[in-house]
């Protein structure tokens, strides 16, 4: 049984102004299969708490800890991370030039597994998870990311989530920008990867709207950095009904 | 710092061609040109330039020259002013029913029918060889070729190629060039009417060679020219094609691959001209640049005559720039005389592998080495598909990959 844990987790970015603190004690445990949805007004660090698991550069954890299984991951490189089960859905995929996606899925497949995939079940696998996500099989020759529209990054991304099977994933905003069509689609393709590997999920949003198709086992309403108040699903409709306005106030956040 | 420059001398819209599109002598970066040595006002045109055959005719080279200003002249002054070697040098060609292969006398008719020397270089190696080693080609059946030079020595040489593909034609042609050079030269491409060429110029000199070359193609009616330079090896390596699409109906495609490591100087300035009416070109240009002083230039002119009814034209250049400390130029000139074309574009950009690119494919549990590698390798196989000829792609995804590793090392 894997677990993730985020313990008292400061993190700052350095910026024109100066060094900013964005996370002020984080403390989050995840197990596998559990799926934990963090709500907040635009500017509380979602964002932050997401890009730091996955390694990103810009952030500096100035305490606290993140591990897996008892691993330490800050300091892990950002690949070394993925290989051991972590994945961010990102909410701005970059486009990568001259790569295809064939071929970069399988080169992040055979990264991860340590060695390439049985050629036939992954050309398989690989068809039926774009089938699903209703993706074209023209995609399969595009460059990853080149010339999609926003919904189609979005698919791309829980492409990935499904392909490469991680223990523990991140899903930055996947929802924003997408109708609710495209929606549905996304939201099955993840419930579809939690039923078949059992993995668990941080849901970092915005709105709720998701939340009626990705259903969490626990809410956290993340406000200034940290985590404000946390609950089960039904904090989720009482933050519908009420928006941000009540953790605005206290936290003086604009 | 990496640094990178474009310039966009003239508008691409059709409307008033024969008055806008006509670039000022200062848009080309023309101030004290040099190379008429008369001080004379400048050429505007692309194909009015100053042409000789004869060294004598060019001032002593300076750096200020619009076509020298961007190359290191000094490091090469033994090849613009020098007395070249112009004797037989040693080759192997591989023996292809349809293609011979041999050393002609200057007297040849073929000599000087496809172009003529603008620039010193160029007239010092016109002026110095003995012979000129001819490629003829004739028969409608597909073949491929490949010409070796590899023991050209370090001594100055100038030298002189005619490539001549008969009326219906069709060959690969690949110029392969390794071991330690000094080399100006020229090289004229012949196409007659409805040929069908592929010349791949294949430049994997030793780490201190410098090569100077122009190649002058001329394309009959209905014939067609794929051009594919491709650099890797050498300190200094200018590759200057220049392209008259001289009979209705004519067609070519330009290619060209480099990349610079640390303290090499790639260079290529190409030229099309749209002479006769229908005529089509594409030029595409990619390079990568790794290490400090990796440096690299590509000037882009295309001229769309008075009588060039119908032009299709485009041309693009694009640098991937891998690491701090390089500089690349890209400069793309489009000048039209008419107005009834059916297009004609340009672009140019110059990009990072940046670290959002490498973050993102890191979080997918590929390593930073790796992730270099898929994107590199990406970028520049555009090209290398486009040879057609499966052995030397796989040959040269391979020596892409080479370089890569080659410069991570330094």
């Amino acid at each position: 049984m894997s677990v993730l844990e985020i313990k008292d987790l400061h993190v700052s970015v350095e910026t024109d102004q100066g060094t900013k603190q964005i996370l002020h004690g984080v403390n989050l445990t995840i197990n596998e299969g559990e799926i934990h949805a963090i709500m907040g007004p635009n500017g509380s660090g979602k964002s932050t708490l997401a890009y730091t698991i996955a390694g990103h550069p810009k952030y500096t954890v100035d305490s606290g800890s993140i591990l897996l299984d008892g691993e330490e991951v800050t300091t892990m490189t950002v690949d070394q991370r993925a290989r051991a089960g972590l994945f961010l859905a990102m909410q701005y995929p970059v486009e990568i030039p001259g790569v295809t996606v064939t071929n970069f899925l399988r080169t992040a497949k055979t990264a991860i597994d340590g060695s390439a995939p049985p050629i036939r079940t992954w050309i398989k696998d690989v068809r039926e998870s774009m089938k699903q996500l209703r993706m074209d099989k023209s995609f399969a020759e595009r460059n990853v990311n080149e010339g999609f529209s926003g919904g189609e990054k979005k698919r791309n991304e829980i492409l990935q989530l499904e392909l490469l099977k991680p223990k523990f994933a991140v899903l930055d905003e996947t929802d924003s920008g997408l109708d609710v069509d495209a929606l549905k689609i996304v939201s099955e393709g993840v419930n579809r990867a939690k039923e078949n590997t059992g993995l668990g999920l941080l849901l970092i949003t915005h709105y709720t709207r998701i939340l009626r198709y990705i259903k969490p086992d626990f809410v956290h309403v993340f406000v200034d950095g940290r985590i404000a108040e946390q609950g089960g699903p039904e904090l989720a409709d009482r933050l519908e009904d009420e928006g941000y306005d009540r953790f605005l106030t206290e936290s003086n956040v604009g | 710092m990496s640094a990178a420059s474009a310039q966009l001398n003239s508008s691409p819209t059709t409307t008033d061609a024969a008055t806008e599109a006509l670039p000022t002598a200062e848009q080309h970066g023309i101030k004290e040109h040099s190379d008429g040595r008369f001080g004379y006002v400048p050429v505007q045109t692309r194909s009015d330039r100053f042409k000789s055959v004869n060294v004598t005719d060019f001032a002593a080279v300076t750096g200020r020259e619009a076509v020298w200003k961007l190359s290191p002249v000094k490091k090469f002054a033994d090849l613009t002013a020098g007395v070249l070697d112009g004797s037989v040098y040693p080759i192997h060609a591989s023996d292809v029913a349809g293609v011979s292969v041999d050393w002609v006398d200057r007297a040849d008719p073929r000599i000087g029918s496809a172009g003529a020397p603008e620039e010193r270089a160029s007239a010092n190696a016109w002026s110095s060889f003995e012979k000129a080693l001819a490629i003829t080609i004739s028969g409608e059946e597909a073949k491929e070729v490949t010409v070796t030079r590899a023991g050209l020595g370090s001594g100055a040489r100038g030298a002189h190629t005619i490539i001549e593909a008969r009326p219906f034609s069709r060959a690969i042609l690949i110029l392969e060039n390794t071991g330690e050079a000094r080399l100006t030269e020229n090289v004229e491409i012949i196409l007659g009417e409805a040929a069908n060429l592929t010349v791949v110029s294949l430049q994997e000199w030793g780490d201190t060679a410098v090569h100077l070359t122009n190649h002058f193609a001329t394309i009959g009616r209905d014939a067609r020219l794929k051009h594919v330079v491709v650099t890797l090896g050498g300190s200094i390596v200018r590759v200057n094609p220049s392209v008259q699409l001289a009979g209705i109906g004519s067609d070519t495609e330009l290619f060209g691959l480099y990349f610079a490591d640390a303290d090499q100087h790639l260079e290529q300035q190409v030229f099309v001209n749209h002479i006769a009416p229908n005529t089509r070109s594409r030029v595409t240009y990619k390079g990568a640049l790794q290490g400090k002083g990796a440096r690299t230039v590509w000037i882009g002119d295309v001229l769309i005559g008075r009588e060039a009814a119908g032009t299709d034209s485009y041309e693009q250049n694009r640098n991937l720039v891998l690491t701090e400390g390089t500089r690349a130029d890209s400069i793309p000139n489009l000048e039209i005389e008419t107005g009834d074309i059916t297009g004609a574009g340009h672009a140019s950009a110059t990009g990072r592998f940046d670290d959002e690119q490498l973050f993102y494919l890191q979080s997918r549990g590929i390593t930073e080495d790796e992730a270099r590698r898929l994107v590199v390798r990406g970028f520049l196989s555009e090209i290398v598909q486009q040879i057609g000829s499966p052995l030397l792609e796989e040959r040269l995804q391979a020596a892409v990959e080479a370089e890569l590793t080659a410069t991570k090392d330094n």
